[in-house]
């Protein structure tokens, strides 16, 4: 093998409150494929933001061929021969492919010669079996399509170490095949490549060699033939047992909500969910697992009003509400707990009890035809705030002062005010620390008790498994699996996660 | 960056900045406007004193002042309505002169109506005529995402050529010695005055407005949902608004305000339709709407000071200094007010060279 | 009839040619990112100088230089408030609208009446003019029309084959991904949003040393915001910003021939044209375009670097 082409010795890069790597040390040898595994939070995008140039290591430092480097920005990354494809492309839209490329080239004519420029490219990338249209507008193309010309890009400025954050996170399957395929034509011709990815049957697809990262440390470095799911899964998830809540059992219920072969657009207008079906009873928190992206928040729109719907039915209670306005929905108990706290669920300029009233202005009990009715909001508001000890200097302060655990009381507060039938809650703990993470789900589980129906959107598997009844993985814009709680079982909701559950485990290119 | 200053985002505005901003952009605005008017051989102190001695010196003045700040306080109350949603109606202007026109249009045909009929009717064809105004520009808005900076815009100039038409051709006065003015209307068509000053009951409109304003916005359901469209869309559909309908109303009602506004105008001051009724009191309101932060008090004393200027640049022609000299500083106090919006919301750290070093993270 | 149309066209060229200057100054502004409602300030601002310049040097090509300057540095205020200090680009706009209007009346008071003694005048070209029908229409004009029609290929050619030009049209749609390329995004806006400014100027000048030419207060009527409205009906392209400038121009023309013509219409109407049509153009364009504007990606968004 050699000596590797890039030796990270002791990387340490603290943020504030967080130590996002903590000594860690990664070689990377040319001509090898590898995969850098971890779940979300684990480090792993911090340490390649640091190879890429973006951060400055705390501790640390960087040898390329044997020479310490120090990189400034990611130019100094790509001139050491480094370059990273992020998640965001950075690429302008309506130029084509060719001139996004060109635009990148420190030295370059003041004429655009694009014909002959565009005829370097496609044989540039021939050599990769990277095919590009190169006279394309960029915003034609595909998502896979884009991906390609980034990672053209950042070959042609010379680089032979590619990064890869998640690139298959946005890809179909078919894009996926082609991606690994050029990725291994790149380790052919002596580049080397490294992904960052948390799906365990991509690792084994495709990765030569495999650091796994937990809480910003290395757990294990495994070479091509000690790859193997079970040992994967244990050192990136390293859970021995779960530990449940103590919490009562409540009788099976009726059913609440219940979705029937539903297919909805996402925002870019490709499929985001494909036929997915699922029943949520009284009482009862269903659990959905699975990696962003996968129809998480199509469905919660779609529940909540705020997406139509292209096919299939959606019956509160036995009543057919397939694409009712947000209003209606609220009136009719639906709750939601947006995964864009700042964004959708809180407006951050407005004080708390403008916050507060969000959901109930239009009740008789806050408002009349006309004019609010400023006292209840102020009693409603102070009592909300008292009931769920929400430390606050005044009601008159902008929400977005808040702690975002404060903040995420309040918006629970105000869903739950509201006497839900159906709780949707999407992501409720991201950002949050773990006193904040814990009123929250004391909260869900009180709510649970009231006998509303809740349905738990989330990535973490830990708060699925302490707070649901039932277990499903969200997958591709479906529902796969159904288990009790009891019954499931961490490895196999983590592999259905990863995609690789029978039946759709062959989506991933063999070798 | 090469200079090691950075900006740091401020959690909360700063209140004290939110004071001294304003006010030291009238005071810089003088001073900048100053420099021009010492350039082409003009002592500033001399204009300035000038102006406000004329403006605030005598009863006659301060009448005065009052008189212009009434069309100022009504069109910008009307473009706060708009703004406050983040939608830029910036045709008040045309707004005022539809109003002015339709309100006309009552003394001309039915010149015999008793005032308490005339008066009434001028208002609501004023309010009716500035909404319909405001309607194209809301619906295309609201239906087809035109912007509505440009059509507001566009249709100041055909509310201004139309008003010319009609003073020009069919509705001049036979009797006007061939001037582009209309007949004098009844005296039961003209506002009420306060003793022998030209202030009229528009300062009551205005007053009366601006306590339904602060009112509704504070307290009403309507004024609420503006608050939440205008900062946050995406919240609003969260929480069931119809927002399509609010942008419509709300175009309707701040373009109904300036209609106002020049109904007031061409029935307590003019007495009559004739062309060049508002000297850009429209677009004078766009600035007063902005400095006050679109809070309906602040209009008012915003546009005291404004009438200020207003009168104290047409007294000082008589020094044979232009008029346009208070539209030049208007200007200059709103690019310090746009420009200092950044120290209330960003404060600014000189970075020591070791943490400028460091950024970036 | 024929002499008629030939004479309404070749008008037609006048008439658009402050426009087609300043919508291409525009142009050159939104396409780095900024909106720039201050058009209208800087066109009167350009005339004002151009002109004042111009009679107390006696000489146009002066007057017209300092045009340019002048609604540059006038510019630059916008430049410093938008680009460094990320101020509201539609405020900064109307106060400089505002500013324009009232520095301009300030500054050519005295001015009003007073004749240029050298115009830029009519110079035919020779040859060209002598090509039937085109000749007149379009070779029988001032120097500043010939210059535009030059400009306008020039600019386009700059936009879509130079090396610069494709960093101008990166900054404004995505001044992240230019910034990440290396791109110097704040240094390249002012550039251009003060070259924009100082064409802006040159479209004002036209009009106060060679359209009309002489100062009044307020000439350019609403001709900035045409402008404005016309970079958005040509799609941010400077070949259809002439087409759009012609066709506003052409709108101009005919209400001056038509009366000739002894058609009778109330030139009030014939003037309220050019602006329902604006409007009427805007509705088509965004109909067609489903409701969304090819316009610059990153249009009226002041960069800022830490929110990458």
């Amino acid at each position: 093998m050699g000596a590797p082409f890039i030796k990270m010795q002791g990387i340490v890069k603290k943020f504030p409150g967080v130590v996002a790597n903590d000594h860690i040390d990664l070689d990377i040898y040319l001509g090898e494929i590898h995969a850098l595994l971890g779940e979300n939070g684990s480090g792993k995008s911090t340490l390649m933001s640091v190879l890429a140039g973006l951060y400055k290591p705390t501790a640390g430092k960087i040898l390329i061929n044997g020479v310490e480097k120090k990189f400034g920005s990611p130019r100094d990354a790509i001139a050491n021969g480094i370059g990273m494809v992020h998640q965001h492309f950075k690429l302008v839209e309506p130029l084509t492919v060719a001139e996004n490329i060109t635009m990148a080239e420190r030295e370059g004519s003041f004429w655009l010669k694009l014909g002959k420029y565009e005829h370097e490219l496609i044989q540039f990338g021939a050599k990769y079996g990277l095919s590009v249209n190169p006279s394309a507008l960029v915003w034609q193309l595909s998502v896979g399509e884009k991906q390609r010309v980034e990672i053209l890009r950042i070959l042609y400025q010379g680089s032979q170490v590619l990064i890869l954050d998640e690139p298959t996170a946005v890809l179909t399957p078919q894009e996926t095949c082609e991606l690994f395929e050029n990725l291994r034509t790149m380790a052919n011709e002596g580049c080397a490549v490294i992904f960052i990815t948390h799906k365990l049957n991509e690792v084994q697809a495709l990765a030569d060699r495999v650091t796994v990262l937990r809480g910003g440390k290395v757990t294990g470095v495994l070479q091509r033939d000690e790859i193997e799911t079970k040992r994967l899964v244990r050192l990136m998830v390293g859970r021995d047992v779960v530990s449940h809540y103590d919490r009562k059992n409540v009788s099976d219920g009726q059913i609440v909500l219940e979705i029937d072969r539903v297919n909805a657009l996402n925002d870019m207008g490709l499929p985001g969910l494909n036929g997915l079906s699922l029943v949520v009873r009284e009482g009862e928190i269903l659990g959905l697992a699975g990696v962003a992206g996968n129809g998480q928040r199509e469905l919660a729109e779609v529940i909540a009003g705020l997406r139509k719907t292209t096919m299939g039915t959606v019956r509160l209670r036995g009543e057919d509400v397939t694409n009712l306005s947000p209003l209606e929905m609220i009136r009719r108990g639906v709750g939601y707990v947006p995964e864009d706290r700042m964004g959708m669920g809180l407006i951050p300029e407005l004080n708390i009890t403008d916050n507060l009233v969000l959901k109930c202005y239009q009740h008789p009990r806050f408002s009349g035809r006309w004019l609010l009715n400023n006292r209840e909001i102020y009693n409603k508001s102070t009592q909300l705030v008292e009931q769920y000890q929400v430390k606050i200097p005044s009601l008159e302060q902008p929400i977005k002062l808040l702690s975002g655990g404060n903040m995420q009381r309040l918006l629970l507060a105000r869903e739950i005010a509201n006497e839900p039938k159906l709780m949707v809650v999407v992501y409720p703990v991201r950002g949050l620390d773990v006193g904040a993470t814990e009123a929250v789900h004391k909260l869900l589980l009180e709510l649970r008790l009231r006998r509303t129906a809740i349905l738990l959107i989330s990535e973490d598997l830990d708060e699925i498994f302490k707070l649901a009844d039932r277990v499903g993985v969200l997958s591709r814009g479906q529902v796969v699996g159904d288990f009790n709680v009891e019954d499931a079982d961490v490895e196999e909701i983590g592999l259905l996660m990863a995609g690789s559950a029978k039946g759709v485990e062959n989506d991933v290119c063999p070798r | 960056m090469f200079v090691p200053v950075r900006l740091e985002k401020r959690l909360v505005p700063s209140p004290v900045m939110r004071i001294m901003v304003p006010l030291v952009s009238v005071i810089m605005a003088l001073v900048f406007c100053g420099i021009f008017l010492a350039i082409t051989g003009r002592d500033p102190l001399e204009v300035y004193a000038a102006m406000f001695a004329g403006a605030l010196g005598s009863a006659y003045g301060l009448s005065e002042t009052v008189v212009k700040a009434i069309p100022l306080m009504l069109c910008a109350l009307g473009i706060s309505v708009a703004f406050r949603m983040q939608l830029w109606n910036i045709g008040a202007e045309g707004q005022f002169y539809i109003g002015a026109f339709a309100a006309t249009w009552l003394p001309l045909t039915f010149p015999n109506l008793p005032g308490y009929v005339m008066i009434p009717g001028m208002i609501l064809l004023g309010l009716a005529a500035g909404a319909m105004w405001a309607f194209i520009p809301a619906y295309l808005r609201a239906k087809s995402n035109v912007n509505e900076i440009i059509t507001t815009l566009m249709f100041n100039y055909v509310g201004i050529l139309l008003v010319d038409y009609f003073v020009y051709g069919p509705w001049r006065d036979p009797k006007g010695l061939n001037f582009p003015l209309t007949a004098r209307f009844a005296d039961a068509a003209i506002l009420p005055t306060f003793g022998a000053s030209r202030i009229h009951i528009g300062i009551v409109f205005a007053l009366v407005l601006v306590f339904i304003l602060l009112v509704a916005f504070k307290y009403s359901r309507w004024g609420y949902e503006i608050r939440v469209i205008g900062q946050s869309e995406r919240a609003a559909a969260y929480a069931g608004m119809n927002i399509q309908r609010s942008i419509f109303y709300v175009m309707l009602i701040s373009g109904a305000i300036s209609g106002l506004a020049g109904m007031a105008e061409v029935s307590g001051i003019a007495g009559r339709l004739q062309p060049g009724l508002s000297p850009g009191y429209g677009y004078t309101a766009i600035i007063i709407a902005w400095l006050s932060k679109l809070n309906p008090l602040a209009i008012v004393l915003v546009s005291l000071l404004f009438g200020v200027l207003q009168v104290g640049g047409y007294l000082v022609q008589t020094f044979g200094v232009p008029a346009t000299v208070a539209s030049m500083v208007q200007g200059a106090i709103l690019f310090f007010v746009v420009g200092g919006e950044i120290f209330i919301n960003y404060s600014i750290k000189i970075a020591s060279r070791k943490e400028a070093l460091t950024e970036n993270d | 009839m024929t002499d008629q149309i030939v004479s309404i066209l070749a008008a037609t060229v006048t008439a658009g040619t402050p426009i087609l200057y300043a919508a291409l100054g525009e142009l050159i502004i939104e396409r780095a990112g900024i909106i720039n409602l201050g058009v209208e300030g800087i066109m009167l601002i350009g005339a004002v100088t151009g002109f004042i310049v111009s009679v107390v040097f006696d000489n146009s090509w002066l007057g017209l230089l300092a045009a340019m300057v002048a609604g540059g540095l006038i510019t630059s205020i916008h430049a410093f408030l938008t680009i460094t200090l990320r101020a509201n680009q539609v405020v900064s706009g109307l106060a400089l609208t505002l500013f324009g209007t009232g520095l301009s009346g300030y500054l050519g008071k005295a001015y009003i009446g007073i004749p240029v003694t050298h115009p830029f005048a009519v110079q035919p070209l020779p040859l060209l003019k002598d090509i039937p029908v085109l000749g007149k229409v379009l070779f029988n004009h001032d120097i500043l029309v010939y210059i535009s029609f030059l400009l306008v290929p020039l600019l386009w050619m700059f936009m879509y084959r130079t090396r610069p030009g494709l960093l101008l049209r990166a900054i404004g749609e995505n001044p992240a991904a230019a910034d990440a390329i290396g791109a110097k995004v704040f240094v390249l806006r002012y550039v251009y949003v003060i070259m924009g400014g100082m064409l802006c100027g040159v479209g004002g000048a036209y009009l106060s040393l060679a359209y009309a030419p002489s100062w009044l207060e307020n000439m350019t009527a609403g001709r900035g915001w045409i402008a404005v409205a016309l970079v958005i009906f040509a799609l941010w392209n400077p070949l259809r910003a002439m087409v759009g400038a012609y066709l506003f121009g052409g709108i101009d023309a005919l209400g001056f021939h038509l009366q000739v013509l002894g058609v009778t219409i109330s030139p009030f109407f014939l003037n309220m044209m050019p602006y329902l049509f604006t409007i009427i153009v805007l509705v088509m364009v965004m109909q067609r375009q489903g409701g969304r504007l090819t316009a610059p990606g990153a249009l009226g968004i002041p960069y800022d670097r830490e929110d990458r």
